[in-house]
């Protein structure tokens, strides 16, 4: 066997270097030595274990190595994907931070996707896999199916990423939005997802208790229907085999709809499914008490997946796609506000009996405002989806406050509740270094959100005023130039609240590092399996 | 009768009405009579490890008051 992977490495080595020289982009060649490179390690790796006593791991307990590099790795690309985002903000408001110098691979329309990657694939994708992994353990009862493949599924994730990220910088892009990397990319990225799918339904199959619990059906919708979503988005013939280049099947309005249908389900499976998974598991575990419906829960899911699926056309109203496709979204968006309100209340009402968590816990009140912020979210995007309001709002920077209301607000505290909740744990400490530092993250954060949020109504809405504003003889009144030069004071407050959100993904960083570095030890039973019913 | 409108019929049909009937079905087995029981049951799995964890094995388990048993050497 270790001769099969010692010929698969340097296979693959080999053909990576080849790649890098017919390669007819820059950004391909580079993929191409990235590749060799990592081929070429894992060969060297694999050489100094062959013919060597094999080490014996104990495969009794559950498998919480990936789950540990996970939540490192979310804290990690947060920051990351945090700090790209603080800085293209800053862009918008000084147009002098797109360097001459840089031209071509650091300015706004290079870092942009990087910033939109960053966030959702790198910082919520490894925090969706870590939790789910940790999640479909102890619900479980069971350890992960499948040995190291779930190893494959996260340093395979983490490559996706790394590709996707230089790709974009170097000029790599389908031109998709949250779908840009390019063709060979996306190969890989499935089938790192069918390893993932494999390890989460193995585990499912393998389970020591008798019912599947509802955060698990979430994660499993979300894997399932993301795989479905990137393989038909992402249909597309590559130019060349030795370029990133490759065209799209699809063209015209079946393009922007599949595109949209993608686009918008991005948001319903992989931001909303997948961490209401998180939100059905964490949330009563650190509460102490149950969820406070069950039955609602069930509905909440087979609600949210029938509607979500239908709601894409709301983002191409006032197009080429006709209007019985565009009022079809809009009524499925308005009808999917009654799951999503039902699930924010199952998940707040949790708390019913134990409100006083919300002053004394600092972890509570993160899942708490996290909430709020997916039921206000969740209101503002029907509200939005509706024909008359889009056509003020679209375009606008209002929808930029949207989106971040919900990814801040409602995926980014919910995974720091999340990681503050798995750190300790996982590294077998009493609690976090420091609780402080949470409260101090809490408000950093809450603040950041309430800034960026109401500068992006504010100049959303001017800005979609101004364009349609005609004086008396229907000309109209203002220039795009003129909008942009208004725009400025509400895009530093903006720049102002990113930074704030920034600084506490710092400290919590810190605060991770010195739980796993200091935090005492915690007294009691070791990390084992549950035993079954 | 090109795929298109015969797919197109199809869906608006009988695959709009399968789809709505398993919903509806979905909703209805929910509230199936006797299922509260299992409910709690499985609401409450996820509380299992802790008190497998501690079972009173550890002097500041949080577990200590809700499953404390009557101790004979008491």
């Amino acid at each position: 066997m270790d001769y099969v992977k010692l010929t698969m490495f340097a296979v693959i080595a080999l053909l990576a270097a080849i790649a890098a020289n017919f390669g007819h982009d820059l950004a391909y060649s580079v993929h191409a030595i990235i590749i060799m490179l990592i081929a070429g390690g894992m060969f060297l790796w694999q050489l100094r274990q062959t013919d060597e006593e094999k080490p014996v791991f104990d495969t009794s307990g559950y498998m919480d190595g990936p789950v540990r590099y996970g939540v490192v790795a979310t804290a990690f690309w947060g920051v990351v994907g945090f700090l790209v985002g603080v800085f293209i903000a800053l862009q918008l408001a000084f147009p002098v931070l797109n360097f001459d110098w840089s031209e071509g691979y650091l300015n706004f329309g290079r870092l942009r996707p990087l910033h939109t990657s960053a966030v959702i694939f790198a910082f919520g994708g490894n925090a969706l896999i870590a939790t789910s992994f940790y999640v479909v353990q102890r619900t479980s009862a069971a350890r992960l199916w499948g040995g190291n493949l779930a190893w494959f599924v996260f340093w395979g994730y983490q490559l996706f990423i790394v590709l996707a990220a230089t790709g974009y910088l170097l000029g790599a892009t389908q031109s998709k939005e949250y779908a840009e990397p390019e063709w060979y990319i996306d190969i890989w990225l499935t089938l790192v997802w069918l390893a993932y799918l494999a390890v989460f339904m193995g585990t499912i199959v393998r389970r020591r208790e008798p019912h599947i619990y509802v955060a698990n059906w979430f994660y499993l919708a979300f894997i399932v229907t993301v795989a479905m979503l990137h393989v038909v988005n992402n249909i597309s013939i590559p130019v060349s085999i030795f370029g990133s280049k490759s065209v799209q099947v699809f063209a015209g309005v079946q393009d922007a709809m599949v595109q949209w249908w993608y686009g918008h389900n991005a948001v319903g499976f992989f931001l909303t499914a997948g961490f209401l998974g998180m939100m059905y598991y964490f949330v009563p575990k650190q509460a102490g008490r149950p969820i406070y419906s069950y039955k609602l829960s069930i509905i909440h899911f087979w609600a949210l997946i029938f509607l979500y699926i239908w709601a894409g056309p709301h983002h191409l109203h006032y197009t080429a796609l006709p209007d019985w496709a565009g009022t079809l979204g809009m009524v499925f968006s308005i009808v999917l506000w009654m799951p999503s309100w039902g699930g924010m209340i199952n998940g707040l009402m949790t708390l019913e009996g134990a409100w006083d968590k919300i002053r004394t816990d600092p972890i509570i009140r993160m899942f708490v405002a996290s909430l709020a912020f997916y039921g206000m979210s969740t209101f503002e995007g029907p509200m939005m989806s509706i024909r008359a309001v889009n056509s003020l709002s679209h375009y606008t920077d209002w929808t930029i406050g949207h989106v971040h209301s919900g990814a801040l607000g409602w995926n980014g505290l919910i995974t720091f509740g999340c990681l503050y909740f798995l750190t300790p744990k996982l590294w077998g400490r009493a609690q976090m270094y420091s609780v402080a530092a949470i409260n101090w993250h809490f408000w950093l954060a809450t603040i950041g959100i309430v800034l960026y949020a109401s500068s992006m109504w504010v100049t959303g809405i001017m800005e979609g005023l101004m364009w349609r504003e005609v004086d008396a003889n229907g000309f109209l009144v203002n220039s795009f130039a003129d909008t942009v030069a208004a725009k400025f004071p509400m895009y530093v407050v903006r720049a102002t609240g990113g930074i704030l959100y920034l600084a506490g993904g710092l400290i919590m960083v810190w605060n991770m590092w010195m739980t796993v570095r200091k935090s005492p030890v915690h007294q009691g039973a070791p990390n084992d399996a549950i035993p079954a019913e | 009768m090109d795929t298109y409108t015969l797919l197109r019929q199809i869906a608006d049909s009988w695959v709009l009405l399968a789809m709505f009937a398993f919903f509806i079905g979905c909703i209805l087995w929910v509230f199936r009579p006797g299922v509260r029981a299992q409910h709690v049951q499985a609401s409450e799995m996820i509380f299992k490890e802790d008190r497998s964890a501690c079972a009173n094995a550890c002097a500041t388990c949080a577990c200590k008051t809700s499953l404390d048993v009557p101790n004979d050497n008491a």
